[in-house]
């Protein structure tokens, strides 16, 4: 096999279960609920993001919230003492874009508009992802649908609770999403399913028309209820309600700013038209995601206060990505655009530190900045910023401990945390393997199965062709003519 | 007569936009690169030390050496000279957009390619090239049939033959250092499942008749390389007779003459296994490509000195049930075990992640100058360059790279590139793009 991990991504777009096969074994190592509910974070160089940089500095939990920022903190009797000399604490790393935790296809690719659908309704808490991303310091992540419909299902963003049920995952509080997506995806020009009819719209300019369509019914819908709702207000009796539209439902929220739009684009043109006919409607965009060629038009997005999700340095896997530049997140920040860098991969998003600090040499972008990249500005464009996104007393213990300077190639993270609960531990996960190992083939052997390591290897070769083990999200870089979703 | 080339570096440069200047000017033939700390690779490194490059080839390295009158020099105070890197598998130039299949040129049709070059259809104004040399990649193997992001996906069981090439030129001619570097093989595996894409949906096979299929391509490929086998034999003594020419077993007997390594795509355990059992029995040199579960045929790869080029290490483990860092600590336990590793992008876009892929090997355990040598010298040892590049050495072709510090971070800064002893620009579409853009006044509200 000679592909790169990414090269099945795209397959994602078809809908086969997952298998959740080991996930239990490390699932069980992470064993979070059993964590004190104080810990001490000392002498370590802290990053907070707010505030500077604090050298030798410690931060206190209490019941999840950082309680105090500062040095030589005074640790309470009870408190479990990280040592944590020598390394770096950031907040938690931010996702923007994300297709992890996700049971099957992201994509309802059957309509151009299914905004019915909800990644909520779908959240797998057994997908190895989530472990593998809190392993890279991720502690929130906005879990999207994909981009094969110019309005796409409805989103979530997620806590990387490993090891909690599905219901835990869903980030308290914070606003539900919607996904748009313009441009090649939509128009299905790298897709074809075999046998399926073409589908509406098949260019940019019916990807606009489908938008404006979708919300000129939904402003007549927000009309009608509005128009019962005040009648009913006003004491009339015996009135119809209007008929429930689930389509529209969530495009009302939208109009009346309950749901905030994450729209997947790639050209100046096709950006600059969802920001009119959003101003024709009256909502808002909240982000854009991946905005490649963002930088072509970085005082519009600014102008609209709209914020920009994007790729580190991905370039040249379609058309719309061929003027992609890795100065992009420099220039949007320059002219004045709130920056993310967001993954859309789990394995990228190991990695999203590196990630960001790529636009230090694309572009000159302060040590500060980039880190904020993939911390409070993912928080601030999730609405969340309240909560997460720097280190600061009163906001949620959610960090990241690394052994290095995060904005390098050679950080590792050592332990990352959500709600000042550890549930990362490098060293807990090495020191793990060998009874994990132990237990793995003992039960095999139960299962009167070889174990893995006189295992005819074919036997699990297969299984990396799996759409399912790629579900993260469409890629339609090299198979582009035949996927049938996509989200880059 | 010493200039200082500053501006030379942003005129001169080859595939500059500046073609005013450089179209009609002769290239210089000397250069001097002074003050800088050299990492030559072949001993430790150089404090304040001076590079010496005449007609295309490194003629001294040391510190306090004498500077020819006509040696145009680079100070550079403050920079670390390194070899450029070595990116061991693109598909450089035979690419451009990976969706667009008009401009993809990589993967031929049916199971037999080996007489295919890369070099062919490498298209030396491509836009990956510039691109990818303001990473410090001075030279990569564009591999056909190479599988990844930009080639289409589509795989051969021989899919032809790799090319090395120095990423500059005005034609393919300028470029190449070898054409025949090494013959792709994508080994093939055990298909249980797999998916149809006449029909759209997922098919599944009975393993026994999975691993017939498998079994029955790989006696294939045993019947090919005895094929060619008996046709180098036939030729050679044919003399002047009559002879029925086949120019695809002519190609494969390249292999069977030792003349040119198998480079091997496979993953799996099973698959690596099987493949270097294989070679020794074919006695071919083989080169693993990929190698995602190389650590668990370790042994095997160390006793059978087959070297491995890795796959991204930041890539996800092949197994749910892989350690997370499955991919990041293994090319230090294969190189504690006794293999050699280089690192590639397997990609085009990707390429300019090779030193990064590298350093996250470093972060997981493996001794830096491995490391670097993972993307410089070994790779350049696998395909039988070493003797031209892979180090600062006197005698080898000068393709260095001048940076503000170590070239396998994200955030370092490539100030200065050689290839062929040519001060080489690093300018390229994203550059220009970015410089346009960052001018662009500001917009009307």
């Amino acid at each position: 096999m000679k592909f790169t991990p990414k090269i099945f991504l795209f397959l994602s777009a078809l809908s086969f279960a997952a298998s959740g096969v080991g996930a239990a074994n490390e699932k069980a190592a992470a064993a979070p609920d059993s964590a004190p509910s104080t810990i001490l974070i000392r002498n370590a160089t802290i990053l907070t993001v707010s505030h500077g940089t604090i050298d030798k500095g410690d931060i206190l939990i209490k019941d999840g919230k950082i309680a105090a920022v500062g040095e030589n903190l005074k640790a309470p009797g009870d408190a479990q003492v990280i040592d944590a000399s020598g390394q770096f604490v950031t907040p938690g790393i931010i996702d923007c874009h994300s297709h992890i935790a996700v049971d099957g296809s992201v994509n309802e690719g059957s309509v151009s508009v299914s905004s019915m659908v909800n990644i909520a309704d779908v959240l797998d808490s057994d997908d190895i992802s989530i472990y593998r991303d809190l392993a890279g310091g991720v502690t929130t992540a906005n879990i999207l649908h994909g981009s094969a419909n110019s309005i796409g299902g409805q989103t979530v963003v997620i806590k990387l609770r490993w090891g909690k049920p599905a219901s835990r995952l869903p980030f308290e509080g914070a606003l539900p999403g919607i996904k748009f997506a313009l441009g090649e995806n939509p128009k299905r020009s790298n897709f074809r399913t075999p046998g399926a009819p073409d589908r509406y719209p098949a260019t940019r300019m019916g990807v606009e028309e489908t938008i404006r369509a979708a919300f000129t019914e939904a402003r007549d819908y927000k009309k009608s209820w509005d128009d019962y709702n005040q009648r009913v207000a006003a004491g009339e009796k015996n009135l119809i309600p209007p008929r429930r539209d689930l389509k529209l439902d969530p495009l009302v929220e939208v109009l009346e700013g309950k749901r905030y739009v994450h729209a997947h684009c790639y050209r100046e043109d096709e950006i600059l038209m969802l920001l009119r006919v959003a101003k024709e409607f009256g909502f808002h965009v909240q982000t854009l995601q991946h905005v490649l060629e963002g930088y072509k038009v970085a005082d519009e997005i600014a102008a609209a206060g709209t914020g920009a999700s994007t790729f580190s340095d991905w370039w040249a896997y379609k058309v719309e990505a061929y003027d992609a530049i890795p100065y992009n997140a420099a220039l949007m920040t320059q002219r004045g655009i709130i920056v993310s860098i967001n993954s859309d991969d789990a394995a990228e998003a190991t990695h999203l530190n590196q990630e960001a600090a790529k636009s230090i040499r694309y572009g000159g972008m302060s040590h500060d900045d980039a880190l904020k990249m993939v911390t409070l500005n993912p928080a601030i464009q999730l609405g969340i910023d309240k909560r997460v996104g720097t280190i600061d007393v009163g906001k949620d213990a959610d960090l990241a401990i690394y052994n290095h300077d995060p904005l390098s190639a050679y950080a590792v993270v050592e332990k990352t945390l959500i709600d000042g609960r550890v549930y990362f531990d490098r060293a807990k996960d090495i020191s793990d393997r060998a009874a994990l190992e132990k237990e793995k083939k003992d039960l095999q052997e139960k299962l009167g199965k070889k174990p893995e390591s006189e295992k005819k290897a074919g036997e699990k070769k297969t299984e990396e062709k799996k759409p399912e083990e790629k579900k993260p999200e469409d890629n339609p870089k090299p198979q582009a003519q035949l996927g049938d979703g996509g989200a880059r | 007569m010493i200039r200082l080339v500053k501006l030379l570096a942003i005129s001169a440069g080859l595939l500059s936009l500046s073609f005013t200047a450089a179209a009609q000017t002769q290239p210089a033939r000397d250069y001097a690169i002074t003050h800088a700390k050299i990492f030559t690779l072949a001993g430790p490194p150089i404090e304040d030390g001076t590079v010496l490059i005449h007609d295309g080839k490194i003629s001294a390295v040391g510190s306090g050496l004498t500077i020819p009158p006509s040696a145009q020099v680079i100070d550079a105070k403050g920079l670390q000279v390194y070899p450029g890197l070595f990116d061991a598998v693109t598909q450089m130039g035979l690419s451009e957009i990976g969706a667009v299949r008009a401009t993809v040129d990589t993967t031929e049709t049916g199971a037999f390619n080996p007489d295919v070059v890369a070099a062919t259809a490498i298209l030396p104004s491509s836009t990956h090239i510039p691109v990818t040399r303001a990473a410090g990649i001075t030279e990569v193997i564009a591999a056909p049939a190479s599988g990844g992001f930009d080639s289409g996906g589509e795989t051969n069981l021989v899919g032809g033959q790799a090319s090395a090439i120095h990423l500059a030129g005005w034609t393919i001619d300028d470029m190449v250092l070898n054409k025949h570097a090494a013959m792709v093989v994508d080994w093939p595996e055990i298909a249980t499942r797999s998916f149809d894409f006449a029909s759209f949906s997922l098919k599944e096979k009975p393993f026994a008749e999975a691993k017939k299929d498998y079994d029955k391509q790989i006696s294939q490929l045993a019947d090919y390389v005895e094929q060619a086998r008996h046709y180098n034999q036939a030729l050679q003594n044919a003399g002047s007779a009559r002879f029925q020419r086949d120019v695809k077993l002519e190609a494969m007997s390249l292999v069977t003459r030792g003349e040119v390594p198998l480079l091997v795509f496979a993953d799996n355990a099973r698959q690596i296994r099987d493949a270097v059992d294989f070679c020794d029995k074919q006695k071919l040199k083989m080169i693993l490509a990929g190698g995602a579960e190389a650590w668990k045929v370790k042994d095997i790869l160390r006793s059978k000195s087959v070297p491995v080029i890795l796959g991204p290490t930041t890539g996800a483990p092949p197994e749910e049930d892989d350690p997370y860092d499955r991919l990041l600590s293994q090319p230090e336990e294969l190189r504690a075990a006794g293999v050699k590793v280089a690192f590639a992008s397997f990609d085009n876009s990707f390429a300019r992640r090779l030193g990064q892929q590298a350093a996250n090997a470093v972060a997981h355990g493996l001794p830096y100058d491995e490391g670097l040598k993972g993307v410089t010298l070994y790779p350049a040892q696998m395909f039988g360059l070493d003797s031209q590049l892979g180090t600062i050495e006197n005698g080898k072709i000068a393709n260095l790279i001048v940076t503000n510090g170590d070239p396998l971070d994200v955030t370092t800064d490539v100030r200065y590139l050689f290839i062929k002893g040519q001060l080489t620009s690093t300018d390229n579409k994203q550059k220009d793009l970015y410089e346009k853009y960052k001018n662009r006044p500001k917009a009307a509200r």
